[in-house]
């Protein structure tokens, strides 16, 4: 019953998205503009390109994640659509899952544009391992967008969401940012996949842990 | 709610007769640490920060805990009270991070040379200290006080999680804090790294302005509180 309301209202997020395209366009565009602010910011003589790769990756990832998750409540803000959900006979816990899946996903299809993309301007090399920092990808952005998508529920009541929800979420986005950006840097040194483990287990850990507080907390953030 | 308007006041001229102590008390602690201790033999002078930078760690630690703690009594209780204390604690908890995150640099450019390096307690500090600003920014983005407290409770035990996860990223981003003085064993013999902990003539102060930081939160909250009361009598009153 859960998960087919939360399959369901994800499905309306992602149909409405891909009418419009707005939010995915939006965060490509933002996601290769930064790349390019990071080429350009940085001192050619002094620093290579690819030393910089990891850090820069995740930068452009965590501050495209804040561009998609700023829509997934302003969407409901327009013709007041929230009152709707929130009258229908619908939990506020399925109302998180569904949220957070159809987050989950923007951020896993930005991310599958952005990753080629930060190869071809770092001069990353593809091999194996890059199926390696997708996998630490998904697991990051399953990180991401735990409190993301119960801030930008608390944001979107404020008339400054766009400028709140970077403001709330980034203190929050420190640590699976550090464990993934350790992991990528492991990974693209070739190192042993054991030193890996524990960064991975890290980002699970933080996963888990701010999934199950975000559900728990959500139905408190939608009570009205 | 009802609130007794003189009942408020009293609150406020407690919370001032505290914090007039706990000032007094500071006082004596900077009389103490700069006339009546002497210099510690490898930091000199720099040394003396800690009467005033570790006491308001201590303080400001205190203060965000308590956010946290009270944002869960919130959801239990849901008693707009818990809310009012919460906010006097987390701002006090900001003046006293606003201490450290000062003090902290001017002995670290003393003793280590570089005013931010990265140390793990200062960051830890400084990340704390912006998700609090974080909190104060959505607080005063909301007009309604019943969304205010919940959603100020949503964050508070938000943070309390987050606290571990910060902890340990900034352990293995870099350390170079000095180990803690407090409640460590003496060093056997046959240690020669072993840091020794602190003699009792340096100790003294230090625990004395643990105490001074104790009652100082105390009566800084205990007005924020009163002046809390007093606004959301208003806000009551306004509602009609």
């Amino acid at each position: 019953m859960l998960l087919g309301t939360a399959l369901v209202i994800a499905a309306k997020d992602l149909r409405i998205e891909w009418r419009h395209r707005t939010a995915f366009t939006t965060a490509v565009l933002f996601a290769v503009l930064v790349l390019l602010v990071a080429v350009f910011a940085h001192d050619g003589a002094t620093i290579q390109l690819r030393d910089l790769g990891p850090s820069v990756l995740w930068v452009v990832l965590s501050l495209s994640t804040l561009v998609t998750l700023n829509r997934a409540f302003l969407l409901e803000r327009e013709n007041r659509a929230l009152d709707g959900i929130l009258m229908a006979p619908v939990s506020a816990t399925a109302l998180f899952w569904g949220k957070w899946l159809a987050n989950l996903v923007l951020v896993v299809v930005v991310m599958v544009v952005a990753i080629p993309l930060w190869m071809i301007f770092f001069n990353i090399e593809p091999s194996l391992r890059i199926f390696g920092v997708g996998a630490v990808a998904l697991l990051a952005a399953a990180g991401f967008t735990a409190p993301g998508t119960l801030f930008s529920a608390m944001a979107v009541r404020t008339r400054f969401a766009e400028l709140l929800l970077p403001v709330l979420l980034l203190p929050f986005l420190i640590p699976p940012l550090f464990f993934a950006a350790q992991a990528t840097t492991q990974l693209l040194a070739d190192a042993p996949i054991g030193e890996l483990w524990g960064w991975l287990r890290l980002l699970a850990l933080y996963d888990i842990a701010f999934l199950a507080l975000a559900a728990m907390l959500f139905p408190a953030v939608m009570d009205q | 709610m009802n609130h007794d308007p003189a009942a408020i006041e009293k609150i406020i001229r407690r919370g001032r007769i505290i914090t007039l102590a706990g000032f007094i008390g500071l006082l004596g602690v900077y009389i103490l640490a700069l006339g009546y201790t002497p210099a510690e033999k490898m930091q000199g002078l720099a040394f003396k920060i800690l009467y005033v930078h570790a006491p308001a760690a201590w303080a400001m630690e205190t203060a965000f805990v308590l956010v946290g703690v009270v944002g869960l009594l919130y959801f239990w209780l849901q008693d707009a009270r818990l809310d009012v204390f919460a906010e006097a604690s987390a701002s006090v908890g900001m003046v006293f991070g606003a201490v450290l995150l000062i003090t902290g640099p001017i002995w670290g450019r003393t003793i280590w040379g570089a005013w931010w390096a990265w140390d793990p307690r200062l960051t830890f500090t400084l990340l704390l200290y912006l998700m609090f600003a974080g909190y104060f920014a959505l607080r005063s983005a909301l007009r309604d006080p019943v969304e205010r407290a919940r959603f100020g409770a949503v964050i508070g035990v938000m943070g309390m999680l987050l606290v571990p996860f910060i902890h340990l990223t900034v352990y293995l981003f870099r350390s170079q804090h000095p180990m803690p003085v407090l409640g460590r064993p003496p060093c056997p013999p046959d240690a020669p790294n072993c840091a020794p902990s602190l003699p009792w003539v340096l100790l003294k102060p230090l625990l004395i302005s643990f105490a001074v930081f104790t009652i100082l939160y105390i009566g800084f909250v205990t007005i924020r509180y009163g002046i809390g009361l007093k606004r959301m009598m208003m806000e009551e009153r306004d509602a009609g």
